[in-house]
């Protein structure tokens, strides 16, 4: 399965080179026309019919993880977050160091010589370290090197109803759907974007939207889904399994009502479940995107995740199908003359 | 093969009191090089390897089987299941982490966490309690409940990785490593002569507080109890001088739990072999199976031997394969070593 290559990759920050490669390698045969630029976006092609409007499309290839900062003498080795995750996770998990996926383990002292007070405080990224087996500062030097990028060693299952567990479903979600969209015929114009950094700050879709000026951008992400027991309804943001979500507003971007109004409209009459992500923090590449230039209208089509910024992150393949199948239908319904710019 | 049966043994679920299948792993890899094998009625592996001669001096060697882990307490309104611990879970290593819950059939679920984006600076400064904590295994609450019950169990997923040299990690090698130890001194013992009867026993319940060898060593009242467990390995924030590194070989257990002979026996026996072996002070209570053992009937000569191990009741504890070969090593050794000794001479005071 694809999106088990894709999650399977190893794509933090600054360090995408695993993920760009399996997508030029799926979408080549499919587009006009496919360059990386300075900052390693993937902007691929598709040329469309005269009359119809050039549709922006994009998806992140960056995921959260970790980089290395140094090793101590003991051969243990220091690291940073890249984006943002909650330190409280971290500990009792394996991990994979650079290019050639050395081992590790962030361990944790034994509750058996903690006191009380211990126990109930969250460790620090600084009492943290990865343990890669080496008895020394030398022999560990030989394997990883200061500033590899480290992630979560996270398998791809399949379970529950209908569901999988992966790491980096945000946004490898997304690109899942970008690169099924490419492979599908169209009479608007396609500018399909695959972002870098997106994890620090929406680096890539800024310099990525530049050259695009399409009529509108659609986003497609891995979004926040907290429809758990301990969080109150009006906080679950999305629900698992109730289809793929239309952003409103978040931190970054009030998106585009009419662009929401059409997309929503397609899924219903198409009898796909889809939802509304309730107004709320967070953010995607859409914030630099509907910035760019004179401005771009957005709309940003999301798969939930639970416990996303995690090695466990869980996703529904129904609302992964629907949110593919509602772009598809949307972007195929578009007719002559609707949304060109003049 | 060592390395393949602690593989079999930590990806196999052992916990306390469900120690069925876990058994049955231990007991196909012992079979070829022990003369029987039973199961009392609390579970313990009991492995026999006769000796040569008729004296039936009895040497017991125990390592325990279980593991810790959890076990259902509710399944919630939405289908989402809280739990409990069994045995001494860190609860700040149980956030994301994959488990395995044994119901009806197996459910692979995880355990949730609240998206970083929707944190407070408060709860992000706080641990989060384990009654705080669910699974969640992806199917509706009805679904669940035809599957699940309140007191299933439910083990942590962990596959093993091999780290560095001879460096491995995974869940449960407390004390599968310890096992592993029974393993390799009893096929030792298949290449020597010994005359002592060798008590090899898989014990159960440890880790709810030391049942399986209260029972076990009533039974055979043995005259010398060895148990071979996980200890403390060094980590940058554990760098007390006294405490054991990994690779350095098996620590030997001193303090009042240890019979002075044993512990000098084995010794003994490590320096005459040129193995290495470290040295681990017990002030007091060891915390292990031996314990249980010395206090047995009128009681018994115990020993302790430790595998150096780091992040202890983790998912991602570490041992060296050279420290369990090695104790191996100095165990038969020493057992070989019993031969022409008067045991009621040696253990006297």
């Amino acid at each position: 399965m694809l999106l088990k290559r894709l999650t399977m990759a190893n794509g933090v920050s600054g360090n995408e080179d695993e993920v760009r490669n399996i997508i030029i390698e799926e979408i080549r045969e499919h587009v006009d026309e496919i360059k990386t630029d300075r900052l390693g976006n993937v902007i691929a092609i598709k040329k469309g019919k005269e009359g119809f409007p050039r549709v922006m499309l994009a998806a992140h290839m960056d995921e959260v993880g970790m980089i290395v900062r140094s090793i101590d003498d003991g051969g243990f080795i220091r690291f940073s977050l890249v984006g943002g995750i909650d330190e409280r996770i971290l500990v009792s998990k394996q991990v994979l160091i650079g290019k050639d996926r050395i081992h590790g383990v962030i361990g944790a002292k034994a509750i058996h010589l903690q006191d009380k007070n211990e126990r109930n405080t969250p460790l620090k990224i600084k009492q943290l370290y990865i343990d890669i087996g080496a008895k020394s500062k030398e022999e560990a030097e030989k394997l990883v090197k200061k500033g590899d990028y480290v992630a979560f060693d996270s398998e791809f299952i399949e379970f529950g109803g209908n569901l999988i567990k992966a790491k980096a479903l945000d946004d490898r979600a997304g690109c899942g759907v970008l690169i099924d969209l490419l492979k599908e015929e169209y009479d608007v114009e396609i500018y399909g974007v695959f972002t870098v950094q997106e994890e620090i700050g929406l680096r890539g879709a800024k310099v990525a939207a530049y050259n695009a000026d399409p009529s509108f951008a659609i986003v497609f992400e891995g979004t926040l889904c907290s429809d758990i027991s301990e969080v109150p309804e009006h906080s679950h943001i999305t629900k698992l399994g109730k289809g793929p979500a239309l952003s409103l507003m978040d931190s970054y971007t009030i998106f585009s009502k009419k662009l929401n109004q059409c997309i929503h409209e397609t899924a219903v009459e198409n009898n796909i479940k889809i939802q509304y992500r309730q107004p709320s923090p967070g953010g995607n590449d859409a914030g630099e995107i509907h910035l760019t230039k004179e401005g771009i209208p957005c709309a940003a089509l999301s798969v939930p995740c639970r416990y996303i910024h995690s090695p466990s992150s869980i996703m529904s393949l129904e609302d992964f199908e629907g949110c593919k199948k509602t772009a598809k239908l949307f972007l195929k319904g578009i007719k002559k003359g609707e949304y060109v710019c003049e | 093969m060592l390395k393949k049966f602690i593989r079999e043994m930590v990806e196999t679920p052992g916990l306390s009191g469900y120690e069925c299948e876990i058994s049955n792993v231990i007991e196909e890899y012992f079979k070829p090089y022990s003369d029987d094998i039973v199961k009392d009625k609390l579970g313990n592996l009991i492995i026999l390897k006769k000796g040569n001669t008729g004296d039936r001096k009895k040497i017991f060697l125990a390592a325990h089987m279980d593991e810790i882990g959890l076990m259902v307490k509710q399944i919630d309104e939405k289908g989402f299941i809280k739990f409990t611990n069994v045995g001494g879970i860190d609860q700040r290593t149980l956030l994301a982490q994959e488990v395995i819950v044994h119901g009806k059939v197996d459910l692979f679920g995880v355990i949730g966490n609240k998206p970083p984006h929707i944190l407070s600076e408060e709860e992000k400064k706080k641990t989060v309690k384990m009654e705080d904590m669910l699974i969640d295994v992806g199917l509706h609450k009805e679904e669940v409940k035809e599957i699940v019950s309140v007191g299933d169990i439910i083990s942590i997923r962990r596959k093993m990785i091999d780290l560095q040299g001879d460096r491995i990690s995974s869940k449960a090698l407390d004390d599968k490593a310890g096992v592993a130890v029974m393993y390799e001194c009893i096929k030792e013992l298949n290449k020597m002569n010994h005359d002592c009867d060798v008590y090899a026993v898989a014990t159960v319940q440890e880790e709810v507080g030391l049942r399986g060898a209260i029972t076990s060593t009533y039974n055979i009242f043995p005259d010398i109890g060895i148990a071979i467990d996980v200890g403390f390995a060094s980590t940058p924030e554990l760098t007390n001088d006294d405490l054991s590194e990994l690779g350095k070989g098996p620590a030997m257990g001193f303090g009042a739990n240890i019979h002075p002979k044993v512990y000098e026996g084995l010794t003994q026996i490590a320096k005459e072999y040129n193995l290495p072996y470290q040295e681990e002070i017990h002030p007091g209570e060891t915390g292990t199976d031996a314990w249980a053992i010395q206090v047995t009937q009128s009681g018994v000569a115990a020993g302790l031997i430790s595998i150096p191990l780091r992040y202890m009741h983790t998912s991602v504890e570490v041992v060296d394969l050279n420290d369990i070969k090695n104790a191996g090593k100095i165990l038969a050794n020493f057992i070989v070593s019993l031969n022409l000794v008067d045991l009621e001479e040696m253990l006297c005071y």
